[in-house]
């Protein structure tokens, strides 16, 4: 473990890290897609879960790892309840286009 | 046994008010009139046997119902006292009220409303009895309260006439001036005795309770303008007159002989701490004086029957009030007392005419009555004679002690009082003359339908009139069984005027005075024959009088306009103001909100880029600005 580190580099990681994050805030901004919204999402929660991954061997620290697992599984869940409101978005719309998602206008 | 009969007493009209309320509309005229005199008349004899008992024994028979309040160191307890005093008033309370519920039968027969006329006479008379058995000032408040309603529903009892509601009002509320004097003058009491119970007050006072004489007499005061508002005295005074509004037998009740009689009962039942402020008796004698002499005087040209027999009853509970200040609180129950009988007699005369006429109560549209109701005229004319002052009728031994009482304190007061005696032989002949002497002047078709009153009437008014010729024999001058009844009851021994020859002169001089009186009043009604004239052809100070002073017009100048200003002022200034900056803050927020939805314009997208801008800008603010 600490090999890889040592071969990559710390910093390296959290340029990539934040590199995932911002596609995947662009992803979210700029698709108008559901489904494409929804992994870009997924890209920013998952750089987010390679940061703790490397902050935690960086610290010698398993706890970051433990709490990654958790996380994974939490967005398990989320893709889940996510993905069903998508399915009936569908139904409902004829479409997945976030633009036809008006109804809650002030 | 004693409580039993004694709530007997109480209730027995109570009784009789509830369920000619419920009831009365199926019981029929008849039965609702019959129940309402019989409860009465079971006051009156149960007054009857405890007035024997205390008459006998002199020992006041006490009724302690339960304790009503309790504070740290101040306890009123529900109890009665029936005493010589609460007696002798209860007396002429039920007394007279059974005659007058009687009276009413006949009198109120036609009103569709008969049982509700009998239910709130029925209410009087049981919060009268409340007032005057109450063993302390909290329980007389509630008769006193209680009476005034009644006054207030009866004087209005024909609520389809507006001006009928207004005199109703006006009674109310005028009383409800003197009401708050009375409830401060209680409340000052109970800080300065710890107790608003009569016997424990004198008590204390007897064993040198420390008491601020500034603030007994303030106390006093107060419960004088209590007074004044119950029983028609200057300032207070104008609504007497218009409370004639109501039927006939409420005047004669109420608005003579018992209610307004309420102010000298108090006074007298307070009279041992009356007697320690001796300036407010003063105030007490001037504001009795000159009420008697204003109200005789506006009574002389009056051309309303009632009108001028309210004028007349304003007048003499002047000189009572008068009595009071000179401390002569015998004399002043005894005048109480005789003015219930020939007062109460006169106004039922009055009624008897009035029905006779079909509602008319102008003297100028009556006359020669005296041919067709012989039992009214007689009954009248005695009542006339006594309220004259002449003997041996009942009013001359009453008049004339205050008369004499008042000589020998301040000659100023005799001469205001006997001008105002003989102004009362003026206008009662006047009466007299105009109503039941020479020729009818009213309609031909009334003059067709003139009746003698049926007997449930003229009833009443031989009792009433035997009383009046009779009742100064309870204290004739020299040998008064009042004095002596009532001497448990007052703090200082009735004064002995001594009958020499100034006491005799005195007399003379009133009887002159009367006779005088009668003497123009006859010159000018019967050997002139003349007849008031019409409303528009009055002139000069007969003017001034017949428009009562124009004390109705200065008070709606100087003080119901005034209200009427401040509460415009309040309605279009004030409320405007406030209730425009309210609406303000509710229009700004429903503006700002109908501003603030067009953000939430439902673009997801928009959603996302300025929740993204807003995370981008907390965390620059945490990791570049911080």
């Amino acid at each position: 473990m600490e090999n890889i580190l040592q071969q990559v580099g710390i910093d390296n990681y959290i340029y990539l890290s934040t590199l995932l994050f911002c596609v995947g805030i662009f992803g979210v901004l700029y698709r108008r897609n559901a489904i494409v919204m929804f992994m870009s999402i997924e890209i920013m929660l998952n750089a987010v879960n390679l940061l703790l991954v490397a902050f935690s061997t960086y610290h010698q620290d398993a706890a970051g790892q433990v709490f990654v697992f958790f996380s994974m599984a939490v967005a398990a869940a989320e893709v889940a309840v996510g993905l069903a409101i998508l399915v009936a978005v569908y139904r409902n719309h004829n479409g997945i286009d976030i633009d036809n998602l008006k109804k809650l206008k002030g | 046994m004693e409580t039993n009969l004694a709530l007997l007493l109480l209730f027995a009209p109570f009784a009789g008010f509830l369920i000619n309320v419920f009831f009365g509309k199926k019981l029929g005229r008849n039965a609702s009139g019959i129940l309402g005199t019989l409860a009465v008349t079971v006051s009156f004899a149960a007054t009857l046997f405890f007035f024997l008992q205390v008459m006998n024994t002199k020992v006041p028979v006490m009724v302690n119902l339960f304790e009503w309040l309790k504070l740290a160191n101040f306890t009123v307890n529900f109890s009665f006292q029936l005493d010589q005093l609460s007696l002798l008033w209860l007396m002429f309370v039920t007394g007279i009220g059974t005659l007058i519920h009687m009276y009413s039968i006949s009198y109120m027969h036609d009103d569709e409303n008969m049982h509700k006329f009998f239910a709130y006479l029925n209410l009087f008379v049981f919060f009268m009895i409340t007032l005057v058995m109450g063993s302390n000032l909290l329980i007389m408040f509630i008769g006193w309260e209680g009476v005034g309603l009644c006054s207030y529903l009866l004087i209005g009892f024909w609520y389809k006439n507006q001006t009928y509601n207004d005199a109703a009002k006006k009674a109310f509320i005028m009383n409800r001036i003197g009401d708050l004097g009375f409830l401060i003058g209680i409340f000052i009491l109970g800080y300065l005795f710890h107790t608003v119970e009569y016997d424990m007050m004198k008590t204390e006072l007897t064993n040198g309770w420390p008491v601020d004489k500034t603030w007994l007499g303030i106390a006093m005061l107060c419960l004088f303008i209590g007074a004044c508002g119950k029983s028609a005295q200057i300032p207070l005074y104008t609504w007497l007159p218009d409370a004639m509004a109501g039927p006939t037998p409420v005047s004669a009740l109420i608005h003579a002989a018992t209610m307004v009689t309420a102010g000298i009962f108090m006074i007298t039942r307070l009279n041992f701490l009356f007697n320690l402020t001796p300036d407010v008796l003063e105030i007490i004698a001037v504001v009795g004086a000159v009420t008697s002499l204003v109200a005789a005087s506006i009574g002389l040209v009056q051309n309303d029957i009632k009108k001028v027999l309210a004028y007349s009853t304003v007048s003499q509970l002047g000189l009572m009030f008068l009595a009071l200040g000179l401390g002569a609180y015998e004399i002043a129950v005894f005048h109480v007392i005789t003015h219930a009988f020939f007062k109460a007699c006169l106004f039922l005369g009055s009624g008897s005419v009035i029905h006779a006429l079909h509602g008319e109560q102008d003297m100028r549209n009556m006359g020669g009555l005296r041919k067709v109701m012989k039992i009214t005229f007689i009954t009248f004319l005695i009542s006339t004679l006594a309220i004259s002052g002449l003997p041996p009728f009942s009013g001359f031994f009453s008049k004339d002690e205050i008369l004499m009482t008042a000589f020998h304190h301040n000659k100023v007061l005799w001469i205001i009082g006997s001008l105002a005696s003989i102004m009362t032989a003026f206008y009662m002949f006047r009466l007299l003359y105009l109503t039941f002497y020479k020729d009818f002047r009213g309609t031909e078709e009334q003059k067709h339908h003139l009746h003698e009153s049926p007997s449930l009437i003229t009833f009443p008014l031989i009792v009433l009139a035997i009383l009046a010729l009779v009742g100064g024999a309870i204290s004739l001058p020299g040998m008064s069984w009042l004095n002596e009844y009532l001497a448990p009851v007052m703090a200082k021994p009735a004064e002995h005027h001594h009958l020499g020859n100034t006491e005799y002169m005195l007399m003379g001089i009133a009887v002159v005075g009367a006779l005088i009186g009668i003497g123009i009043a006859y010159a000018k009604y019967i050997k002139k024959g003349e007849v008031p004239p019409a409303d528009a052809e009055i002139t000069g100070v007969t003017n001034v009088l017949y428009n009562k002073y124009y004390v109705d017009e200065i008070y709606t100048a100087i003080i119901v306009k005034p209200i009427y200003a401040i509460g415009s002022f309040f309605k279009n200034v004030i409320e405007v103001a406030l209730s425009g900056f309210v609406f303000g803050l509710g229009r700004a927020a429903t503006l700002l909100g109908n501003e603030g939805k067009t953000i939430q314009n439902g673009s997801v997208g928009f959603y996302l880029l300025v929740f993204v801008l807003g995370v981008c800008s907390i965390l620059g603010y945490i990791f570049l600005v911080k």
